[in-house]
């Protein structure tokens, strides 16, 4: 569909589609090549006339090895899903309910509930995380997984909640209604005929919480201490760097093994997250 | 109306239904109050506890001098005052400031040309729309940790393709002069941000009836009157709200400048998240943190009152 000369498909289209696709995937082509380079070449300055960026001809695994052996990457893996998948129920479970409540049923402050809900969605967690770790103390949380399950839906539930109030509006009323009449109680409507119709949009809102608990940083940083504990972003940055020393081979394959799972969940709901995020907007 | 229907039909099936059959929860929940209740009451509780007591227990910090295992005493707003006139704090606001307005304006340009340019049919462009999203999708700690060994001094791959391409003939100190730190810094986050800008706005523009283009084509509209006058007005409602969005997050942004500068050289790429953490955690001065962070708090109140106007004058419309 796109018209014109020859010349003016290249210098339009093609040129800066490129240019946008090659620059925006470049960091990671860097992460592959960095992660399988030896140390030998790894460590060449850029100014060195054998200095070869884009390839290498001695790939190795041995910073994989590293990573998986002499650290705790992979205990950080685990502690990074657990809290994201229990986060990610908590969340949706919390969203469907209220978003529901909100969209189809009348009750007081209904109106007032929705605005402070949507704030919370606009707060980010720089403003509280302060106070926050305060209360985590007090509650006898800190360092504990706990700390980050419980946390984490305070910026997950809004957005679960907002993009499924737009949702079940989008589902007609009279399907619940027909339940109703049959002599379905409420919450039998609720539970087996709008929520499975809601599938789509509840998979949208998990995969997008999910991602955005993967990538949550400065709770886990704050609320976290000890090495065991981590999650993979707080991990990496604070047991691969040592002092001024940064282990480059190691950091780059953990910042790639890391991205595996979210890139893997995200690969296979393309749809989905696409809409999720423009759901996340429309408010 | 709707509730007149509600007891209508509450009375309707009472008759139809046995009421020996259905348990006296499923009696309670019939109400459409108390089922609310119910189903508001997770969320309610979780949001209260985490947002709203740390919101208020973050103000009550601000005005007493806590430090870290020291409890603290009522100091009213010194802490305000001290931040107030705090070089540091002036260099974090300029810093947010600009960090936020030059990153949004390269994110609006470029994820606008790229949608723009994303717009049409051609072979692959699930495929090419799924991968330009990367950015988004990975987590930005470890992204941006490719991007730290991109910009080392000694090792920079950006050094030598510039230096290649003739463009420079010494080397550039990306993180370690001020100015190209904060110029650093500024790219990661356009670079991170474009694929959102870019998706979200071929979402809008996807809603944009083609016949309309066509319309003003037969007209005589050039490529750039057509978008100035059709797709630029359709676009702006969903473009405000994605720049809305975009600039809250940029302005309480932390994780990418933790990473990648630290705040430095000399707080060159401080920013009030990275002040705060520093002050709060890193030196224990919790209240002073406290206070600093709460200073976000104006720019997210604007922030969301121009949303709600905004959302009350499109849902009356």
């Amino acid at each position: 569909m796109i018209e014109g000369a020859p010349w003016r498909r290249w210098v339009f289209f093609y040129v800066p589609v490129t240019a946008f696709v090659v620059s925006l995937l470049f960091p990671f082509y860097w992460m592959v090549i960095t992660t399988i380079r030896p140390d030998s070449e790894l460590y060449r300055p850029w100014s060195a006339p054998n200095y070869a960026p884009f390839w290498t001809t001695h790939p190795t695994l041995e910073h994989v090895h590293d990573l998986l052996s002499e650290t705790l990457f992979s205990t950080w893996m685990w502690n990074t899903m657990l809290i994201s998948l229990a986060a990610t129920a908590i969340s949706l479970f919390c969203g469907l309910l209220a978003g529901y409540a909100l969209s189809r049923l009348k009750f007081p402050f209904a109106g007032s509930i929705g605005t402070a809900i949507f704030i919370t969605y606009l707060v980010p967690q720089t403003l509280l995380f302060i106070p926050l770790a305060d209360i985590i103390r007090n509650f006898r949380l800190g360092d504990s997984p706990w700390a980050l399950i419980l946390t984490y839906p305070t910026f997950l539930i809004p957005f679960c909640t907002w993009l499924l109030m737009g949702y079940f509006k989008s589902i007609p009323k009279e399907l619940e209604e027909c339940a109703r009449i049959d002599g379905a109680p409420r919450w039998k409507a609720m539970v087996y005929i709008i929520f499975p119709v809601a599938i789509p949009g509840i998979l949208s809102a998990g995969i997008f919480a999910f991602t955005l608990s993967w990538n949550e940083f400065i709770y886990a940083l704050v609320f976290l201490s000890s090495p065991e504990q981590k999650t993979v972003p707080v991990g990496v940055t604070s047991e691969l760097v040592r002092g001024d020393v940064f282990f480059w081979g190691e950091l780059m394959a953990g910042a790639l093994l890391g991205s595996i799972p979210v890139a893997f969940v995200y690969s296979f709901f393309v749809e989905y997250y696409v809409s999720g995020i423009t759901g996340s907007v429309k408010g | 109306m709707a509730t007149v229907g509600s007891v209508a039909s509450v009375a309707f099936k009472q008759q139809y239904i046995p009421a020996a059959k259905r348990g006296p929860i499923t009696r309670l929940l019939e109400d459409e109050r108390r089922l609310a209740f119910c189903l508001m009451l997770p969320t309610v509780v979780l949001l209260g506890l985490f947002i709203a007591y740390p919101f208020f227990n973050g103000i009550l910090l601000a005005v007493t001098d806590t430090r870290v295992g020291v409890p603290g005493h009522f100091v009213g707003m010194d802490n305000f005052v001290k931040i107030w006139n705090d070089d540091i704090f002036h260099v974090a606001v300029w810093n947010t400031c600009l960090y936020t307005f030059v990153t949004t304006v390269f994110k609006l340009a470029l994820g606008l040309s790229l949608a723009l340019l994303l717009n049409r049919h051609f072979r692959g462009k699930a495929f090419i729309r799924a991968f330009i999203l990367l950015p988004f999708i990975i987590p930005t700690v470890l992204s941006t940790f490719a991007w730290k060994w991109m910009f080392d001094p000694t090792f920079s791959v950006l050094n030598w393709m510039l230096f290649h391409a003739g463009i420079i003939h010494t080397r550039i100190n990306w993180l370690g002069d001020p100015v190209m730190a904060m110029v650093s810094v500024i790219i990661v986050n356009v670079w991170r941000g474009v694929p959102f800008y870019a998706i979200s706005l071929l979402a809008g523009l996807q809603t944009i009836s083609p016949e309309l283009h066509e319309a003003a084509a037969i007209d005589g509209a050039r490529a750039w009157a057509r978008f100035r006058h059709v797709t630029w007005p359709l676009l702006l409602p969903v473009t405000l709200v994605i720049v809305l969005f975009s600039v809250i997050q940029t302005f309480a942004d932390f994780q990418l400048v933790y990473v990648l500068t630290g705040g430095g050289p000399a707080n060159a790429t401080q920013l009030f998240a990275t002040y705060a953490y520093q002050l709060g955690i890193g030196t224990g001065l919790l209240s002073q943190g406290a206070a600093i962070s709460l200073a976000i708090f104006p720019i997210l109140l604007l922030v969301v009152i121009v949303q709600l106007v905004y959302i009350r004058r499109t849902e009356t419309l």
